[in-house]
């Protein structure tokens, strides 16, 4: 790891006099074993690696990237970004983070026993899923896939204006994709399990899920249009937290595009909300200790007993709106520059179990999962439609599935609609941990 | 962009331990991006990437390792990655003869984008911003993306193709937000096509910017959208997502092999109303889904999916063709060089039929009007699918009135393919830049429809 921090270092070392250079290096290996039908559909092995530099000089900035690590391309790649630097449009207020003070978090996010796993393991984990999920239900038809991924990652972020960041992490996941039913009709159902390391990793925890899922959708139909109860299960709720975390980024309230603009200190949601972006919890799958502009990460509260707080802020939003980042840059790899997010959000929650908040909600629906997210919510209106399917709670109790069916509000009533929050707070592959939630009214179409 | 020795080498190296097949494909891409974002050219992006994949099939097991290290010794140790999966086969020497294919090309773009200077690239945007603005007063945000990517690929084979193409996408998309009574309302138009800068000639991005703001501004009045089943009627162009969703998924062999598609064991079946022509064309022109060879060194082709509503084929790569016996339909496509090959769709269009597609409308007592749609999102072993309408209207007494906020509408395929009813002799194709999502993997995909009405699909909005 120190040849990165090194080289990102000697690079960001090379910022002419009135500029400002960033240099972002990452390195990593990952292994992808798909399983079907007791046998190895594919086995994948790959290294990569890569490098970003932003070049910041009279307030205007230039990015390039490549993916090398090569001294020559690395070269290349700053000369590009420099010439990219003159076609920017002057803003006072860019430039790159600076050193805070804030001292990093001691996370441990990297397991030394993945490195030693052997393959033959992997594809046993693998197998043994596909197996699993096959044994646990007569009703399951066929698996689509059984697969084992695992990646290990290294970074490091220097700047010439004195950041010096590296970090590492590793993780691993098994996943199945279950199809349930007969001739006459299919069901699905998705169950997968994550960690750092193998030892994280639940096989029957991960089969079971999937058997669940997939085996209580049989006999699904389409109810008639309602409005009703709604509630969430875990994972839906984790999408959810991770659409909101875009209309609570500073930069988008600088834009005009969030709903929440200029409502710090207002109620926006139920009295019970309360929500926090904390990747320094080890237990958060985006657990970070820098974020993408090398500064450390630290927890936010978001909002408060309903309550809006604040937003998330990078170097140039936070400067920007007058306020220090957040350390709330992120970035989707070497090939673009930083922008805001979150990484670990999670609802504060509550003391009732899915069951219980069913019993509490007496009639209404449970949605298992949703579909067409990107097409359907609309984070600047808050205009929210998405496909469902789920079952339908009668006299307090899970009862018949249903399918094909919408559920639609706006992301403001929502939040202030949310009468239960669960005890069942799970961190999920995801910016966002899972927890039932239950929402007082929705509108569901139907038949 | 190798040397044929040298890849002769490489897959020798890939088959030693055993195996079928083995495989290199090669890619070099250079992208430029810029954006113009809240009046201000923000950044400007410029990357290079390339590398290889390489493959070995044995049996049913693919093993897959790809590297940045284009040297010989880069190749050949990602090659005996590859063939690592092989184990147990019986390996040996393999004499593997290269024959060098001719590629042709739809179309030739005119102006690569690295030969053009990057002002020119921001004009286009501060152009756009402009036009946008001087749209409507309620017009509070713009922003305009500009991006261009030349990809050139090689794909060589143990069956000894050897085959290259070079192919430039250009890129242009403008989003808007405007301001009301009623809250924030969003607009989103893009273009995108096979072909190089020579694309700015034909296309003028202050209309498109202007229609982007237009769209804002109309749903500034939008009612919610109705809750129910209503009959929807689907503009020329855009509204082709429809299909991808209902059926071009579930028509990919992949899904089709493990039997997690509703349309499997259906060719020859009717699955769609009799007017219904479905075909997939990797060979359209400057089509946003075309490209000369697959990333698998197959030609481009069309093949036609749906005849007057008969399911007459699916869409194959090389690895789901060989299974079934059959060529390969030129669907094998992959996002980079560092992700395996899958079955996806090219250009996927819906043939006009006879009608009138005002009439249509006029022949709608109560429905929905669908004028742009956004993504979507299937599963294809349940054939249940949604979609964004991101412009719409109502239609009360065979009129379009009252604009509608935003919506998805859900169905399952094989209903809402029986379901269609009207067919318009119109057509057009989407205007392009759109990316098809699956298992992780991103790839530019075209589409184009005919104007035509589904008799009943659900609307997910909030009204009564």
């Amino acid at each position: 790891m120190s040849g990165l921090l090194d080289l990102v270092t000697r690079v960001a070392g090379w910022a002419q006099e009135g500029e400002q250079v960033e240099v972002y290096a990452m390195r990593g290996r990952e292994t992808e074993v798909v399983v079907y039908d007791a046998d190895i559909e594919s086995l994948s092995s790959a290294t990569s690696a890569g490098v970003g530099v932003r070049v910041v000089r009279d307030h205007r900035q230039g990015f390039a990237y490549a993916g090398s690590l090569d001294d020559d391309v690395v070269a290349e790649t700053l000369a590009e970004a420099r010439d990219n630097v003159a076609f920017g449009t002057p803003d006072e207020f860019v430039g790159l983070a600076e050193p805070d003070g804030m001292e990093p978090a001691a996370l441990d996010l990297w397991r030394d026993d993945l490195e030693a796993f052997p393959t033959e393991r992997k594809i046993e984990l693998a197998m043994e899923l596909e197996r699993r999920v096959k044994e646990g239900d007569p009703r399951i038809r066929s698996i689509n896939s059984s697969e084992y991924g695992d990646g290990m990652v290294e970074a490091a972020i220097a700047t010439s204006t004195g950041i010096r960041a590296a970090h590492r992490r590793s993780s691993c996941y098994l996943s199945v994709y279950a199809l349930a039913g007969d001739e006459a009709e299919t069901q699905t159902g998705v169950g997968y399990s994550v960690g750092r390391g193998p030892s994280d990793i639940e096989v029957e925890e991960a089969a079971a899920d999937a058997v669940e899922r997939a085996t209580r959708m049989l006999g699904a139909r389409k109810p008639a249009s309602a409005r009703l109860p709604v509630v969430l299960d875990t994972r839906v709720t984790a999408t959810l937290l991770s659409i909101l975390a875009g209309t609570l980024s500073g930069e988008a309230v600088l834009k005009g595009r969030s709903l929440f603009a200029n409502r710090v200190g207002e109620l926006v949601g139920a009295p019970m909300l309360v929500l926090t972006d904390d990747p320094t919890d080890p237990a958060a799958y985006g657990a970070s200790t820098y974020d993408a502009e090398g500064l450390a990460c630290r927890r936010n509260r978001l909002i408060s007993e309903g309550v809006l707080e604040g937003f998330l802020y990078d170097a140039y939003s936070g400067r920007r709106t007058g306020v220090p980042s957040t350390a709330s840059a992120v970035r989707a790899g070497f090939k673009s520059g930083p922008g805001v997010g979150a990484r670990a959000l999670s609802l504060e929650p509550g003391d009732r179990s899915q069951a219980e908040i069913a019993a509490m909600v007496g009639e209404g629906l449970l949605v298992q999962s949703i579909s067409g997210v990107h097409s359907g919510v609309n984070p600047v209106s808050g205009d929210f439609s998405v496909g469902a399917e789920g079952l339908m709670i009668r006299g307090g109790a899970f009862a018949e599935p249903v399918r094909e069916i919408t559920i639609a509000s706006s992301i403001q009533r929502m939040l202030k609609e949310i009468v239960a929050v669960g005890n069942d707070l799970e961190w999920l592959p995801s910016s966002a941990a899972g927890v039932t939630v239950a929402i007082g009214e929705m509108s569901m179409s139907g038949a | 962009m190798l040397d044929q020795s040298l890849i002769q080498r490489v897959l020798g190296d890939a088959l030693r331990r055993g195996g079928d097949f083995a495989e290199v494909f090669v890619e070099d891409r250079r992208a430029s991006s810029a954006r113009l974002d809240d009046g201000r050219v923000e950044e400007l992006t410029s990357g290079r990437d390339r590398g290889a994949g390489i493959r070995v099939v044995v049996g049913d097991t693919t093993g897959f390792a790809h590297t940045a290290d284009l040297s010989e010794a880069g190749l050949r140790a990602a090659a005996e990655a590859a063939g690592a999966a092989a184990r147990g086969g019986g390996g040996g020497v393999r004499e593997i003869a290269l024959t060098r294919q001719h590629t042709t090309r739809a179309y030739e773009p005119a102006v690569l984008p690295e030969t053009v200077e990057k002002a020119r690239k921001v004009e286009l945007l501060e152009r756009a911003n402009e036009s946008a603005r001087a749209t409507g007063d309620a017009i509070v945000q713009v922003s305009a993306g500009y991006a261009d990517v030349h990809r050139r690929i090689l794909v060589s084979n143990s069956d000894g193709l050897l085959a290259e193409d070079d192919a430039v996408r250009t890129r242009f998309v403008v989003s808007t937000v405007a301001n009301g009574d009623t809250g924030m309302q969003t607009g989103f138009e893009s273009s995108g096509h096979t072909m190089g800068f020579e694309l700015f000639d034909e296309l003028d991005v202050e209309e498109l910017a202007a229609k982007a703001a237009r769209r804002a501004l109309t749903k500034l009045r939008a009612r919610p959208a109705p809750s129910g089943v209503l009959p929807v009627v689907i503009g020329a162009g855009r509204g082709a997502v429809l299909f991808h969703e209902a059926c071009g998924h579930g028509f990919e062999a992949d899904a089709i092999e493990k039997q997690a598609s509703t349309y499997a064991g259906k060719v020859g079946r009717q699955v769609a109303a009799p007017t219904v022509t479905l075909v997939d064309d990797g060979t359209l022109g400057r089509e946003w889904g075309t490209f000369a060879i697959d990333d698998e060194g197959r030609p481009a082709q069309r093949t036609v999916l749906i005849e007057n509503g008969v399911l007459t084929d699916y869409m194959w790569d090389f690895l789901r063709a060989r299974k079934a016996g059959r060529p390969s339909s030129g669907n094998g496509r992959r996002e980079t060089y560092q992700s395996l090959p899958m079955v996806r769709m090219t250009n996927t269009c819906v043939l006009p039929g006879d009608e009138d597609p005002e009439e249509l409308v006029r022949q709608t007592p109560h429905g929905i009007y669908v004028a742009q749609m956004g993504g979507g999102q299937v599963n294809t072993a349940t054939g249940d699918f949604v979609f964004g309408m991101t412009e719409a209207y109502l239609i009360e007494n065979g009129e379009i009135t009252d604009p509608l906020r935003d919506a998805n509408l859900i169905g399952n395929g094989p209903e809402v393919l029986r379901n269609i009813d009207a067919v318009a002799s119109d057509f057009a194709m989407a205007e392009g830049g759109g990316m098809c999502g699956k298992n992780g993997q991103s790839v530019p995909v075209g589409m184009g429809q005919p104007t035509l009405r589904v008799s009943g699909v659900t609307v997910g909005g909030t009204a009564a």
